[in-house]
């Protein structure tokens, strides 16, 4: 967490987005805020708001009105070019279902970002590995996506997210298709991880067990934020 | 129909073996660590009352160079007895009367404010479910630890899904009150 002449500055803040699509109001005026190395859980009804608002924080799609500031800069209004370079480099995101590249295998799907960024492929297969065995997923390195079990594939894309060291993990029902103990397993590993690592994270879940992993929830109804749970 | 019971559950930690008083309460307490923690003399008069009814028998003393400690055995009556409540069904309870759901509707009838109720009443579920989930998943947390606190974590997702659920009826409600 920064800290500003005594003031305790947010790593992460959104101020009053609006954002519509086509005449759907997805965002009605949402405000958050997210400290370095938190927690946060989205939760809400389907059709809330909440991914919306994630691929707004994320700067995955600009607000219609409002404000978004990571760390001292309005993304809302960053170039394209600089905003991308940003989240390849400061932010991490999941899905669903994980949107591995089916033809590569899981280490090279790790590796890949770095390869991005300029590194060697053999460092990037040696650190790629290191981040699959964090996660429990060493073994099923060779393997690609299609030959793997949804829990294989969603923990090698937390691994994929967490490659580059992201400051912030955005992930968009990341246990959404698991069953409950898988769930549990992947929740645990990431929790375990990003704890480790001091990484935060915006984890938008409609799975109130899932949310109870985060440090504090913002319950959004209708594209405002209903209520904000603060944890002890 | 027999319901869950102390002694019960002591016949169940009785079946490892013969035990004396405070193996069995200290036995209790880590196997079902949510639980109250059984008092000393709980343990011996529901041990005595074993031993009337001929679920249970005296197997001797011993002091290990401390104070004298009857030890218990079951008998196999007491083993029939357990086996039986073991299979029986429990019964699915009503659910119908707990204080939640009490509130909501008085708070409907009387006027009051039941969405801030709900609201503020899940955040409460919340904060215990974070607590909970601290504890399942926190390194070396035993089984009996883990199993316990699913249960509850279950069952807290259960009053939060009827919570989220009447939330939305109290906003169909309120609109058609006012439309009318």
């Amino acid at each position: 967490m920064s800290d500003k002449g005594g003031e305790t500055v947010p790593l992460l803040a959104a101020r009053d987005l609006v954002k519509a699509h086509g005449r759907t109001e997805a965002l009605r005026g949402a405000s958050v805020e997210l400290r370095d190395g938190e927690l946060l859980a989205v939760t809400g009804a389907s059709g809330s708001g909440k991914s919306t608002l994630l691929h707004c924080l994320a700067g995955i799609v600009r607000p219609d009105a409002g404000s978004v500031t990571y760390a001292g800069q309005r993304l809302d209004e960053l170039p394209e070019k600089r905003l991308s370079e940003l989240r390849r480099t400061e932010f991490g995101v999941v899905f669903q279902f994980g949107q591995l590249i089916p033809e590569l295998t899981a280490l090279d799907n790790v590796a890949l970002p770095l390869l991005l960024a300029g590194a060697a492929r053999t460092e990037a297969q040696g650190e790629a590995g290191e981040w699959l065995e964090r996660f429990g997923v060493r073994g099923q390195g060779e393997l690609r996506p299609g030959e793997m079990s949804g829990g294989q594939a969603q923990r090698v894309a937390l691994a994929r997210a967490l490659v580059t060291a992201p400051r912030i993990v955005f992930a968009d029902e990341p246990t959404g298709a698991l069953d409950s103990l898988t769930t549990e397993q992947v929740m645990t590993a990431l929790v375990r991880t990003v704890r480790e690592a001091g990484t935060a994270v915006v984890l938008v879940t409609h799975d109130d067990q899932v949310a109870a992993y985060a440090d504090r929830e913002i319950r959004l109804t209708d594209g405002a934020v209903a209520a904000q749970g603060v944890a002890a | 129909m027999m319901a869950m019971s102390t002694r019960h559950i002591l016949l169940g930690l009785l079946a490892s073996g013969p035990s004396h008083g405070y193996d069995l309460k200290r036995r209790h307490d880590e196997r079902f660590p949510q639980a109250r923690p059984l008092a000393y003399g709980q343990v011996y008069t529901t041990l005595q009352r074993l031993v009337r009814d001929g679920l249970a028998e005296v197997e001797g003393t011993d002091s290990d160079g401390g104070p004298e400690r009857t030890k218990y055995r079951w008998t196999e009556e007491g083993e029939r007895e357990l086996a039986e409540w073991a299979r029986e069904i429990a019964p699915p309870a009503p659910f119908v009367t707990n204080e939640i759901f009490a509130k909501v509707v008085v708070s409907i009838l009387s006027g009051g404010d039941a969405d801030a109720y709900l609201r503020a009443q899940r955040a409460a579920h919340m904060e215990r479910m974070r607590e909970l989930t601290a504890v399942k998943t926190a390194r070396g947390a035993d089984l009996a630890t883990v199993l316990s606190a699913d249960y509850a974590l279950n069952h807290l997702d259960a009053d939060l899904r009827w919570m989220t659920t009447t939330g939305v009826r109290l906003t169909t409600l309120i609109a058609e009150v006012d439309a009318a």
